[in-house]
């Protein structure tokens, strides 16, 4: 029987389920991917904004504005990349130049500190691959870009590290109440809770309904995205947006915080909520799009095309509140964006909610708020990689040419708690893979050592859903019934 | 901190023979470092045969081929490491390497020799739009699976591109029990030898299917097929020739790229055509001592031309190592004319011309009954026929070194012309 169940492991269910462990409860995070953000989260912008966008009043304006700041404090207790790099919205005629002087308006109300309008000449020195066409730009400085997925994983772990229970390939097919208690019903098993917090994303509508009425609707709006080689990442210093027109919201340009250079995304409303294909006209739109902000992007350089699911409520602003037919259920439903900034403040407002359904909370004396570093061999310096290969050896193996990973990085990812279990997963952890030549090389090795390590035949080691298999079984000179032939044609000749 | 003459980075067969041939031009102090668990690079898994005919008049296997190499390094008492990664190369010619054995190694060489081979362009590169399951591999990567590691990657299977990779893995598939459905080329001809396509493809009635391209890849978890259409003469699908293909595996045999990552971070130039370095007759780089050879420099079809172009690096930077190597003299410019798509040596110093000077080149499309014409400063040298080019398929030119008398700043151009044209 756990205290607080919660179904979605994205950003915001690791989130809430960090946010959760500070206290004395029995916490389960369920999710039914392979892995930890494998939802909306690994799939995005991975922008933390300033919190202009959102219109004042709104929670959307609020816990984006509350949320930004916190990012500092997290990300180092947790060791995960952000860069606070800051943002442009740039304007090349004078009706976006008004729509830009509404932004900033619009972002006093929000109080995002310092933001400002730039000059074209000021634009110029601070991004000089810009198009030249470009009069203008709001300049917000506390934007910034962060990993996402790392995020949730080091969040799911430091949960983990403080007791929560992960529970993965669990997807929730029913939720009943009796009395005081939610019977959740899963493809694996029977999961009892006092208390549930719905973080499901797209699927948040389905979960709700299971167990109260239908007040709010999620549908899925698909994003195209290019990322380019880490060759290009540094054609920009900032996120660099498109002021928004008739024509939509433009597509923006933002280098990542491993280097790369990140393009897109386009919106399609779609009724299909896994429908993450990319598509040709898409890619070609964003492409063109593009241009606005740079006239020629490399995209000779592109090392993958991705399309992620954006959760858009019918309601036009987050919903996290307590369902009113169904107490001690909480949703925390139709996080677009800026959901992944808000998302720190979303789940300490999450816990204000839930301090007032569950009134005897008490804080766990011994909570431990950071993780073990992550060691990413590429940064140390000359010396401190002579150290570690004399301690370990296996930091002196590389595995991914292109990132320059180490097999100890590799085995690190594996072993932690909500470690590894699939290629991808190990790719989101620790970058095999991700680089230019997309596991061409590492692949093989990757499998290898998640089958040694998890104890398994290297046939069983998937790409990232439970069915994505990658090699089907031995070759024929391992296959005894061919050695059988050939001795019996032995005999006959 | 260590102290070499020459350092070879790679030990695939480019830098196997630039080791051996720096060797018997007198240097003693070398080291080969390779980043796989054996010498013999991609060799290794090229278990087909069809090397070596030039190099050694018979057809040997790539390990086969490889291991004549190997065996010769050994004899020879030169230094190797293995399962050896070099982080990087520092103009200086300051190397850092590491491995489990010695740990972070700083390495000081005379010489350097770049023999890191290339890599597969990848779906990514390519932009094939659809759903991202498993069983989409590179060629190569299929191969490394099926003749090293012993194991399958599909049983129906859909190749896209027709280089020599994707065409020696149709066969192979075949071999090995699976079901290749159809190769795909976006082209009009295809990228790989001749006697491949003969041998991979008709010999096993395996369709190739040109001009065509895959515009979609199915599946949410493992492939489960592919649409590919016809494109017109602008490479774009035409709408209505759309055919669906049941495979459960996509190939990608879409082209190679020089691995110069390493030649970057030093400084060194490249060539946009080849994506390799700038190099000289010499096989130098923009770099006094550093070196480049074989599938670094350039995309070569044949091994054994990998072998001849590494030892000519080889041979000079041993003559660098030795002061041997002259500096001053004419300097010429190679330049591509019509219907050829780069040559290399880039730069040639006549001075350091002893017989003659190879120039390698490809074509850039399909050619019949063409004449190839060497001008130096618009005079011509030489005029060799050719009944059959080919892009895939590398051509040389051979030039005596009494046609390169020229002033400083001549320019070499070799270019196609229509014969009787």
């Amino acid at each position: 029987m756990y205290d607080v169940a919660v179904i979605g492991a994205g950003v915001i269910g690791t989130f809430i389920a960090r946010e959760l462990s500070k206290f004395d409860l029995k916490i389960i995070l369920i999710d039914k991917e392979t892995d930890i953000a494998n939802g909306t989260t690994k799939a995005n912008s991975a922008i933390v904004h300033a919190g202009y966008d959102a219109k004042p009043g709104t929670l959307k304006g609020k816990l984006n504005a509350l949320g930004n700041p916190m990012f500092d404090k997290v990300c180092k207790e947790l060791d995960v990349p952000f860069k606070r790099i800051g943002s442009l919205v740039i304007a090349t005629n004078q009706e976006e130049m008004e729509s830009i002087k509404e932004l900033y308006e619009r972002g006093i109300k929000n109080n995002i500190p310092d933001i400002k309008i730039l000059s074209q000449k000021e634009v110029r020195k601070m991004e000089p691959n810009l198009n030249k066409e470009i009069i203008g730009a709001l300049y917000a400085p506390t934007a910034g870009i962060v990993s996402p997925w790392e995020l949730a994983v080091a969040l799911a772990e430091n949960a983990a590290d403080n007791g929560a229970e992960i529970k993965l390939e669990t997807e929730v097919t029913g939720i009943k109440k009796k009395e005081e208690e939610f019977f959740i019903q899963t493809t694996n098993g029977k999961i009892k809770a006092k208390y549930v917090i719905n973080c499901a994303g797209v699927y948040a509508d389905k979960i709700n309904e299971m167990i109260a009425s239908k007040t709010f609707e999620i549908h899925p709006r698909r994003g195209q995205y290019n990322i380019l080689d880490k060759s290009t990442g540094d054609i920009v210093n900032h996120v660099i947006f498109q002021a928004p027109t008739k024509l939509g919201k433009g597509v923006l340009v933002a280098p990542t915080v491993h280097g790369n250079l990140l393009v897109g995304p386009d919106a399609e409303d779609l009724n299909d909520k896994e429908n993450t294909e990319t598509t040709s006209e898409r890619i070609a739109f964003i492409r063109e799009r593009s241009k606005k902000t740079i006239k020629e992007i490399p995209f000779g350089t592109t090392i993958t095309s991705f399309a992620g699911l954006r959760a858009v409520s019918n309601v036009g602003d987050f919903i996290i509140e307590e369902a009113k037919e169904a107490k001690g259920f909480i949703n925390v439903a139709g996080i677009e964006s800026p959901g992944l900034s808000a998302a720190p403040a979303i789940a300490q407002y999450v816990i204000e909610i839930f301090k007032g359904v569950k009134k005897d909370l008490k804080e766990k004396k011994n909570f431990n708020p950071t993780r073990k570093p992550v060691i990413r061999f590429m940064e140390l310096s000359d010396e401190e990689k002579a150290e570690l290969i004399k301690k370990d050896p296996r930091y002196g193996r590389i595995i991914c040419r292109c990132e320059n990973i180490t097999e100890g990085e590799i085995v690190d990812v594996i072993n932690r708690n909500a470690g590894a279990r699939t290629v991808d997963a190990v790719k989101r952890r620790a970058r095999p893979g991700m680089g230019r030549c997309q596991g061409g090389f590492c692949g093989p090795r990757v499998m290898e050592i998640l089958a040694r390590e998890l104890g398994k035949d290297i046939t069983e080691i998937v790409k990232d859903q439970k069915d994505s298999y990658i090699l089907t079984e031995e070759t024929k000179k391992n296959n005894q019934s061919e050695v059988d032939v050939i001795e019996d044609m032995t005999m006959v000749s | 901190m260590l102290k070499y003459d020459i350092v070879v980075i790679g030990g695939g067969p480019a830098g196997l023979a630039a080791a051996i041939e720096a060797k018997k031009n007198g240097v003693d102090s070398i080291l080969v470092i390779e980043r796989d668990r054996e010498l013999g690079g991609i060799l290794q898994q090229c278990i087909h045969n069809g090397f070596g005919l030039h190099e050694f008049k018979e057809e040997l296997t790539g390990p086969e081929y490889a291991e004549k190499f190997i065996v010769q390094l050994k004899e020879l008492g030169i230094e190797y490491k293995l399962d050896t990664m070099v982080l990087d190369i520092r103009e200086d010619k300051i190397i850092s390497a590491i491995n489990t054995v010695d740990g972070f190694m700083a390495i000081k060489a005379k010489a350097i020799v770049l023999a890191m081979g290339c890599r597969e362009r990848t779906r990514g590169a390519i932009n094939i739009p659809g759903t991202r399951p498993a069983g989409v591999f590179t060629a190569g990567t299929a191969q490394r699976f099926v003749n090293m590691e012993g194991y399958m990657v599909g049983r129906k299977v859909v190749i896209l591109g027709s280089g020599d990779i994707g065409l020696i893995m149709a066969r192979r598939m075949t071999l090995e029990g699976a079901e290749v459905l159809a190769v795909a080329e976006l082209m009009p001809f295809s990228g790989g030898l001749t006697r491949n396509i003969v041998q991979c493809l008709d010999d096993y009635n395996i369709p190739l299917l040109l001009s065509h391209t895959l515009i979609k890849i199915k599946g949410k978890n493992r492939v489960e097929g592919v649409v590919i259409a016809k494109v017109d003469e602008n490479r774009k699908p035409i709408p209505g020739t759309e055919k669906e293909f049941e495979c459960d595996t996509l190939l990608l045999s879409v082209g190679l790229i020089p691995e110069n990552e390493l030649s970057i971070q030093a400084g060194i130039k490249l060539d946009p055509v080849t994506s390799g370095p700038i190099v000289n007759e010499a096989m130098e780089t923009n770099i006094e001592g550093i070196f480049a050879c074989g599938n670094v420099v350039h995309v070569h079809d044949l091994v054994d031309f990998v072998t001849a172009e590494s030892r000519r690096a080889g041979e000079n930077a041993a003559k660098y190592v030795k002061n041997k190597l002259k500096k001053d003299g004419a300097v010429l410019k190679t330049q591509p004319g019509d219907g050829i798509r780069y040559i290399v040596p880039h730069v040639v110093r006549s001075e350091n011309i002893e017989k003659n000077l190879d120039l390698f080149m490809r074509v850039d499309n399909v050619y019949h009954n063409m004449n190839m014409v060497v001008k130096v400063d618009g005079k011509e040298i030489k005029r060799i026929k050719k009944r059959h080019l080919a892009p895939g398929e590398m051509e040389s030119v051979r030039i005596n070194k009494e046609d390169l008398a020229c002033i400083y700043e001549s320019v070499i151009t070799v270019s196609l012309e229509r014969e009787g044209a």
